[in-house]
């Protein structure tokens, strides 16, 4: 830096002795794009190394194993059955179920924040929580779900005469919904915001009660933003690991019903990635491979509306 | 900009701070207990650390074969075709005894005996309550409840479901038929547990579960422990005496013997070695220190370590065994020359 | 419908919205409390000063705490040069064809399952070099932070007023003096609001650790060699069976909460001074 300073500061440099070439070419305003382009390539290198990684060991698994293999119901490794199905079908379903019991939660919370206007203690306690909730990691939220959650769900699982596992598919998705809360409450909460308040105040004017307001003029405004929230919600949920592993039952096949232990793609990832080889190994990846796919579709989505609606408002 | 440079400056003294010798193992999750109290043992009389990783026998053995851990833990021998993946000749140093033993989790722990088929049974998903009557004909003092029975296994690839399984195909035809012998199966019921330590904590939480866990697990958290029905028909308890009397059988010098079932009258029908798995080659460690120090550290284990095991509820190796292990381990070579000195 | 009506439809709808408010952030804000009660009866002296012990004793969790900073610190060495500089060059130079790449790219692995990071880092890093290392943990945990970090700085520095830039034109500095003293400046708050967002975000991360730091009961500070961290000890407490390893999980659990929360609070401060 202090070489920068002394070169632009002097201006010299018209007469191209070798000494000031070289100079020159560290010089702050050539040396900046070198570094920036640099990066700029090692990160799309990496970016670029990582779908090849990931699609090559696809690819191996496709060729030795078949494709078809892995949409199979029947996982079993040692018999070299890798139905990855089950595992499929149950990431899409502990996550919608997820998004389900959040979505009721998350709209009147981001609305009750958007319309209050009295900036006072509870307010603020009201929006810290939910800023601390975000930032608590995955594995902690498996810690608390495994020892306060599924004493309940036990409860629950024998009134309604289940066998009492405790953990299972309605665990995992709970433990999600609570995770994912704070984060769509979170984006929600940024697009009601942007609701121009010139239009509500118009509709208080006309005498128009909250109710009639929020109904009429900020849903259906902010109806598009709210939906992103929710989708983007749902691309997070789907590739949530820790806290799904803790409280999931590890069952490799299709949960019989809400209460069933079952496995989601990332967390037969986390139990079996460490002693997997050859083709096990590829169907992890391939699965993985997948799930990256189906996350990236939803958030692409999720994306797109979002900055829709911003644009929009 | 200081404080930055300053952070590097210590992350790169971390890298030069490479003081001594570490050694890194992972695997079986079975001796996990004694296995850590041993390093730790080590490490305050030689200053060498022993980093052990209990991640599972199966990820042990993987994690070996591909070169990025210097030792495995595990209680399954390898399988022919880990053998063969292995690419070069590996050697099993068995390291103490245990027992499997079936542990579970009902109000006042009352005192359980078992029976191969029984067992079976319940992890086939035959028998779902508590008070079936085939659980109660062997249990006729214990006021069994109707309660849904909770099978828990491992979720991941474990020795110690290679030795349950192993002893359930030994003893239960329809066991063999249908699940067979293996370090991870496909299982009909139950819910999964991570590790040794993962089933036991299952067992202690959940009312009404049965699990199967390395003795040590069961006794360190007063987990009750089941009574099996050994080949002669006599009802035993896992203990370190008689996991010593299943062991007494002939041990060839590969050292690889399963000793479930066993035909002694007083031994206990799911025990087995386990056993810390390197390659004969020791040329993977790449420094000749390490491979002298993981040498060491065999030895230690196998003479001066054992004296651990009864504390910890394992049974020490059988004396015949120990010139059987010093042959072996003296077979140890790096890039051609023996490890072993005089 | 007449006012009354009207203003009745109104009290209930605000009841209900009220309530099913505080129905959701109770027990939230329940959740919390917990975790706080619990981490605070377990915090003392020794999970501070004591490294793991053998299964089943009473030990500490400095190896651990330890093992979170190197790896993030690590993690944000690796991810920040990389990312800022990646942001300049998507917001200063739109017209350079990797610009543009990178813009997309970029957006396209931003929300990328942390445990299939893990996967890869594995297959380039710990199989081929042959051991499990913190630095290709914390090499997992920089490519987590790199996609938000870039579109941050890029978002930031593309919201400076054109006036600004040429204003510092117009008064003689040259394009390096107008990046050092005007641009970087300007934008550094929302720069390390990004950062900070990450390094919360990856401090607690588990997934990817489990096969790139593996673990280390030692207090070890060998980047070269596994190493133990905060998330990975409550992930191996909690699933265990003994009471005091819980107990210890708790604590570790809190002092991440305590890392997150310092973070969250620095980066809203370091967005309101941005934005006003």
């Amino acid at each position: 830096m202090e070489k920068v300073k002394k070169i632009s500061v002097t201006g010299e440099g018209d007469i191209l002795s070798p000494f000031n070439y070289i100079k020159r070419i560290f010089e702050f305003r050539n040396v900046l794009p070198f570094l920036a382009n640099l990066s700029g390539a090692l990160v799309a290198l990496i970016i670029l190394g990582f779908l090849l990684t990931l699609g090559a060991k696809s690819l191996e698994f496709a060729k030795n194993a078949g494709v078809a293999n892995i949409l199979r119901t029947t996982w079993n490794p040692i018999a070299e059955e890798f139905g990855g199905l089950p595992f499929i079908a149950t990431t899409v379903l502990v996550s919608i179920i997820a998004l389900g019991i959040s979505v009721p939660f998350t709209l009147s919370v981001s609305i009750f924040i958007a319309e209050w206007k009295r900036k006072n203690m509870f307010f603020d306690v009201f929006n810290t929580a939910l800023d601390l909730l975000s930032a608590i990691p995955s594995v902690v939220y498996g810690f608390w779900a495994l020892f306060v959650l599924t004493p309940f769900i036990r409860i629950l699982q024998l009134k309604l005469g289940y066998p009492p596992y405790g953990v299972g598919v309605l665990t995992a998705a709970l433990v999600l919904a609570i995770m994912i809360i704070p984060f769509s409450v979170g984006i929600s909460r940024e697009v009601l915001k942007l609701v121009s308040s010139d239009i509500k105040e118009a509709g208080f004017s006309l005498g128009a009660t909250e109710f009639e307001v929020t109904r009429v003029v900020t849903l259906p405004l902010a109806k598009q933003g709210i939906i992103a929230g929710f989708i983007l919600a749902l691309g997070r949920a789907l590739g949530e690991t820790m806290a799904v592993t803790m409280v999931i039952g590890n069952f490799n096949a299709f949960p019989k019903n809400l209460f069933s232990p079952s496995n989601t793609i990332a967390s037969l990832i986390a139990n079996q990635f460490n002693e997997a080889w050859g083709n096990h190994q590829s169907a992890l990846i391939l699965l993985g491979f997948l799930l990256f796919l189906i996350t990236l579709i939803i958030n692409l989505l999720g994306g797109v509306i979002l900055r829709g609606a911003k644009h929009e408002l | 900009m200081k404080k930055i440079i300053t952070l590097i400056m210590i992350s790169l003294a971390g890298t030069l701070y490479a003081q001594g010798v570490e050694l890194t193992g992972a695997g079986a999750t079975f001796p996990y207990p004694l296995y850590s109290k041993m390093f730790d043992v080590y490490y305050q009389t030689t200053g060498v650390k022993v980093n052990y990783q209990a991640i599972g026998s199966g990820g042990g053995i993987q994690q070996l074969i591909a070169k990025t851990v210097d030792f495995a833990g595990s209680d399954a021998p390898m399988t022919l075709q880990e053998e063969e993946k292995a690419g070069g000749e590996v050697l099993h140093i068995p390291t103490c005894l245990g027992a499997v033993v079936i542990t579970y989790n009902l109000k006042g722990n009352p005192p359980l005996k078992m029976t191969p088929d029984v067992i079976a049974d319940i992890y086939l998903g035959v028998i779902k309550y508590w008070n079936d009557p085939r659980i109660k004909k062997l249990n006729p003092d214990v006021n069994l409840p109707k309660l849904v029975i909770t099978p828990v296994y491992r979720s991941d690839a474990s020795g110690t479901t290679f030795v349950f399984t192993d002893y359930l195909s030994k003893s239960d035809i329809k066991w063999r038929e249908k699940m067979g012998t293996g370090k991870s199966l496909n299982w009909p019921v139950g819910i999964g547990g991570k590790g040794n330590p993962g089933v036991a904590g299952v067992i202690q939480q959940l009312e009404g579960s049965i699990g199967y866990v390395e003795l040590a697990y069961a006794k360190q958290n007063n987990l009750p422990v089941a009574a099996i029905r050994n080949k002669a028909g006599k009802f035993i308890m896992p203990e370190t005496k008689s996991i010593s009397e299943a062991a007494n059988v002939k041990i060839p010098s590969h050292t690889k013997v399963s000793i479930t079932d066993s035909d002694n009258p007083n031994g206990y029908p799911i025990s087995s070695f386990t056993w810390i798995i390197v390659y004969k080659d020791l040329s993977y460690l790449k420094e000749r220190r390490k491979a002298e120090e993981l040498f060491k550290l065999l030895w230690w284990v196998t003479h001066e370590g054992q004296q651990y095991t009864e504390s910890l509820d394992y049974a020490s190796l059988p004396n015949t065994l120990t010139t059987v292990i010093e042959e072996n381990l003296k077979k140890l070579t790096f890039e051609s020359s023996t490890v072993w000195k005089k | 419908m007449n006012y009354r009506t009207r203003r009745t439809i109104n009290r209930v709808y605000k009841i209900v919205l009220y309530c099913l408010s505080i129905f959701t952030v109770l027990p939230l804000i329940f959740i919390l409390l917990y975790l706080l009660k619990l981490g605070f009866s377990a915090i003392n002296f020794d999970i501070i000063t004591k490294v793991s012990r053998p299964v089943g004793e009473p030990g500490g969790a400095l190896n651990s705490i330890v093992g979170t900073i190197i790896l993030s610190t690590l993690a944000v060495l690796i991810a920040s040069p990389l990312s800022i500089l990646s942001g300049i060059l998507i917001s200063e130079y739109p017209q350079n064809p990797l610009s543009k790449i990178l813009e997309i790219w970029v957006k396209l692995i931003s929300g990328i399952p942390s445990i299939v990071i893990g996967i890869v880092t594995y297959l380039w890093l710990v199989k081929p070099v042959g051991r499990y290392s913190a630095l290709a943990g914390s090499i997992s945990l920089a490519i987590m932070m790199i996609p938000n970090m870039v579109t941050s700085t890029a978002e930031t520095m593309k919201m400076i007023p054109k006036e600004i830039r040429e204003a510092s034109l117009a008064l003689g500095a040259n394009y390096g003096q107008t990046m050092l003293k005007i641009l970087i400046p300007v934008s550094l708050p929302g720069i390390i609001s990004g950062l900070l967002t990450g390094v919360g975000r990856i401090a607690g991360e588990t997934a990817p650790l489990l096969f790139t730091a593996f673990g280390n009961p030692y207090l070890s500070l060998n980047i070269l060699k596994p190493m133990n961290t905060l998330s990975l000890l409550i992930y191996n407490y909690a699933l265990s069976p003994y009471k005091e390893w819980h107990r210890i999980a708790w604590g570790a659990a809190l002092i991440l909460i305590f890392l997150a929360f310092t973070l969250n609070i620095i980066s809203r401060r370091a967005i309101k001074r941005w934005t006003t």
